[in-house]
């Protein structure tokens, strides 16, 4: 069964069972993460977070990052983000090493209370990114018409965030996050502290927003059935310290929605098989050759 | 009909003791209280006259100009010192030091180092002004939330446009608290500085009608205090609803909850 | 470096810092006296019954007063918070008391009392009063109203529902209020003695400058900011101590 699914692959160089991800050709990849390895300094000892990860995403990808608790992916989109500095390895975006929190990246957090600010109303919020790199007022407008327009808040511009419900706050934080027309979007977990109908009409919106804008996003989540709907490839991590338990290739159509794609069988035997690589990470199993 | 209640419950209770006071000045004339009628001839008299030049307009602009150079001083130092964090824990602990100095003692310090004059008015001012809106801007500022601080971070936003669009408004209602302690500690300063060290000026002013016995004028010179002190408060209370209006939003929605 | 050793070093720094001013002649050594005499002045200030009867004198006035204070803010907060008619009758008499400052008193209080303590009471008592009672209004306004209606309904009849529903919610507001009009009377008592010469540390001062002592003067103010500091430290203290078990329920009120 296992390597049933493995074999569904595009071109790739690499096997997914090393405890490395895909990998792609030497300037084809839009983000590449190699030999990540993060170690805290506590009071407690060194801990090593995260041992080593290594995969690639090419430019226009969906890629969804599932693991157990403590797997590290906090960690991991705080080094790729540019928010922290990794103990070892690199991030690269586009080419170029990621050593602060790159220009052409957005990240929309899992809080949206928090990362909205709360002294400006919704189109501020949006503007701001772009009115800090000095864009003109009339691409500005454009640009965050653009956005509100694509993320469903066009009739809300004037309202305060904590006027609005957690879904529409995140909206806007995704808003923000197209205005700013990045090349690589980070989503951390961002549809955890949403209720589940919300969740459905977002991961819809992102799937949307994506395939109309070319962007290449990495969506970290813990949520398994998420991960598969919304991916085009699934990177199931390890448990702490965190390797690359599997690289999966989602092979379900193009065009998905709620209702039928979460009906076919396809669906259910891969996210069967995600739920058991994970199950199999918390009890501690890591790929054959994970660590060094 | 809801305007009418809103002021009758606003004027009640003034009318009532006005009333009372006035009942209870009727009979003999007391030494240390005087009528409403004598108090409201006697204010009138004493301020709008040459005082209102020479002495009332100057305090006013001195109280003013020391306590716009400690608002604008406080928060710049408190900027500085609440980003960076070896120079709070540096600073900690001899800043909370002068902020426990009850802020009169440094008039007469004043008095020496700078002798009598304007500018050491408006320095006694700011020196004990400034404690609260400094202190209040570091812990503002210290307290800045990690994700929207984060959130800035990733989008680019940083040096003066940080401070502006981040910093500022985040540690808003702290400083804004420490403001209003700013203003009340001013006032009570302006009248010392001038009670103590002056030769003109309300506090002065007053002082002299009290050793002169002039009681009614007397009277008048602490209405007129408490005026300033109403302004004062009335100009902060509307300032500050207006600048943190999405500070009360924000409360009382969780409030709600 | 750790943040008590930095702030050490921040202190010692400052000492440094006054010492050399003076003796580096940045200013007059007879208008600043370098941090060594006035601290030496302090040591021997420390010595002497006079010195500590001014403390017990201003301490004395501060205690009487903010007690006092407290206890009224008490009763009549409680009172008018209670009901709305009342609040909303007191309300624009309280915001226009509110911002008078008490030194504004001083001429009626040197007129009353002249240079007794009373003078000093009299402007301690009528500024910690408006830091307790706003506070205690804004407690019992805080009151839940569920809270109240399930108690009402379980039979508690006034004095229970205030012992057990009011008093609760309003404490925290309470040691709020208590903690400021702590400086606040310190403040105070200080400025009456320093300016009306009412008995304490304030009026040393004020001898002390007028006499030329200014090593003492200084001594004397270093010690009123210590004894500023103490106070806040023991007010934190209490208010930690009465709290514990409520500070999970409070979110922080920026005051």
């Amino acid at each position: 069964m296992q390597s049933d699914i493995n074999e569904k692959a595009g071109p790739v160089t690499a096997s997914a069972t090393s405890g490395a991800g895909r990998i792609l050709a030497d300037g084809t990849a839009m983000l590449s993460v190699r030999n990540l390895k993060k170690v805290y300094q506590t009071d407690g000892g060194p801990v090593e977070a995260v041992r080593n990860l290594t995969f690639d995403l090419r430019p226009g990808e969906l890629a969804c990052l599932v693991g157990p608790s403590g797997s590290g992916k906090t960690t991991l989109l705080k080094c790729i983000s540019g928010l922290m500095a990794p103990t070892e390895g690199e991030v690269l975006l586009d080419g170029a090493k990621v050593t602060g929190p790159p220009k052409k990246m957005a990240v929309v957090f899992q809080e949206y209370g928090r990362s909205l600010f709360p002294w400006m109303r919704v189109r501020e919020n949006v503007e701001l990114p772009l009115k800090n790199q000095g864009m003109p007022k009339a691409e500005r407008d454009r640009l965050v018409d653009e956005a509100l327009e694509a993320v469903g808040l066009s009739h809300v511009p004037l309202s305060y965030p904590w006027q609005l419900s957690g879904g529409m706050q995140q909206r806007v934080a995704i808003a923000r996050a197209v205005a700013y027309q990045p090349e690589v979007l980070l989503m951390d977990e961002p549809f955890a502290a949403v209720d589940a109908q919300t969740r459905a009409d977002l991961e819809d919106l992102i799937r949307t927003v994506w395939k109309k804008l070319g962007v290449t996003v990495l969506f970290v989540t813990h949520d398994i059935d998420e991960s598969v709907y919304l991916g085009e490839r699934v990177i199931i991590l390890s448990s702490s310290p965190t390797v690359v338990q599997e690289d999966l290739i989602i092979d379900l159509p193009a065009d998905r929605d709620q209702l039928n794609t979460r009906a076919l069988p396809r669906f259910t035997e891969l996210r069967h098989h995600v739920y058991e690589q994970i199950q199999r990470a918390k009890a501690g199993h890591r790929p054959a050759a994970a660590g060094h | 009909m809801r305007i009418a209640k809103g002021i009758l419950y606003a004027v009640g209770l003034p009318a009532l003791l006005v009333l009372i006071w006035w009942v209870s000045t009727l009979g003999a004339k007391s030494f240390f209280v005087p009528t409403p009628g004598t108090l409201a001839a006697t204010f009138a008299k004493t301020w709008f006259g040459d005082r209102l030049f020479s002495d009332v307009l100057p305090s006013i602009l001195r109280l003013f100009v020391g306590v716009a150079a400690a608002i604008i001083l406080g928060i710049l130092a408190g900027l500085l010192i609440g980003s960076v964090r070896w120079l709070r824990a540096l600073t900690e602990p001899v800043l909370e030091f002068f902020r426990a100095v009850p802020p009169p003692v440094l008039v007469p310090v004043l008095m020496l180092l700078m002798g009598i004059s304007d500018s050491m008015k408006i320095v006694v001012i700011i020196s004990g002004c400034i404690w609260p809106v400094l202190l209040n801007t570091i812990e503002g500022v210290r307290a800045i939330d990690g994700v929207l601080s984060d959130s800035a971070h990733t989008y680019g936003i940083g040096g003066w446009a940080r401070v502006r669009y981040l910093v500022l408004p985040s540690a808003g209602p702290q400083i804004l608290a420490g403001v209003r302690q700013c203003l009340s500690i001013g006032l009570i300063l302006m009248v010392i500085s001038e009670m103590f060290a002056s030769s003109s000026g309300l506090g002065f002013t007053i002082v002299q009608f009290q050793r002169s016995f002039a009681v009614p004028e007397m009277w008048s010179g602490i209405v007129i205090l408490g005026l300033i002190g109403v302004a004062m408060s009335f100009i902060f209370q509307f300032t500050e609803r207006r600048i943190l209006r999405w500070y009360h939003g924000l409360r009382e929605v969780e409030n709600a909850v | 470096m750790t943040k008590q050793t930095l702030g050490i070093a921040g202190i010692l720094g400052f000492l440094l810092t006054w010492e050399l001013i003076p003796r580096l002649g940045l200013v007059e050594a007879r208008f600043l006296p370098p941090a060594s005499e006035v601290l030496a002045a302090l040591a021997l200030d420390v010595q002497l019954t006079a010195f500590w009867a001014a403390v017990g004198e201003t301490l004395v006035a501060w205690a009487i007063g903010l007690t006092s204070a407290a206890l009224l803010a008490v009763v009549i907060g409680f009172l008018v918070g209670s009901s709305q008619f009342l609040r909303r009758f007191t309300n624009s008499t309280v915001e226009f008391l509110r911002p008078i400052p008490s030194v504004a008193l001083i001429p009626l209080a040197v007129l009353l009392f002249g240079v007794k303590i009373e003078s000093s009471l009299m402007l301690i008592i009528y500024a910690s009063f408006w830091q307790v009672f706003i506070q205690v209004l804004y407690g019992v306004a805080d009151v839940d109203n569920v809270a109240m209606q399930t108690a009402r309904s379980y039979g508690l009849n006034m004095a229970a529902r205030v012992r057990h529903v009011v008093f609760p919610t309003a404490l925290p507001y309470l040691m709020t209020g208590v903690r400021l009009a702590a400086s606040v009377a310190l403040i105070l008592a200080i400025t009456a003695e320093l300016v009306i010469g009412s008995p304490g540390l304030g009026r040393e001062i004020a001898l002390a400058q007028s006499g030329g002592a200014i090593s003492g003067m200084y001594a004397l103010i270093l010690a009123t900011g210590l004894i500023g500091v103490l106070i806040n430290m023991l007010m934190r203290f209490i208010e930690r101590k009465t709290l514990s078990w409520h500070s999970s329920i409070r979110s922080e009120v920026i005051v």
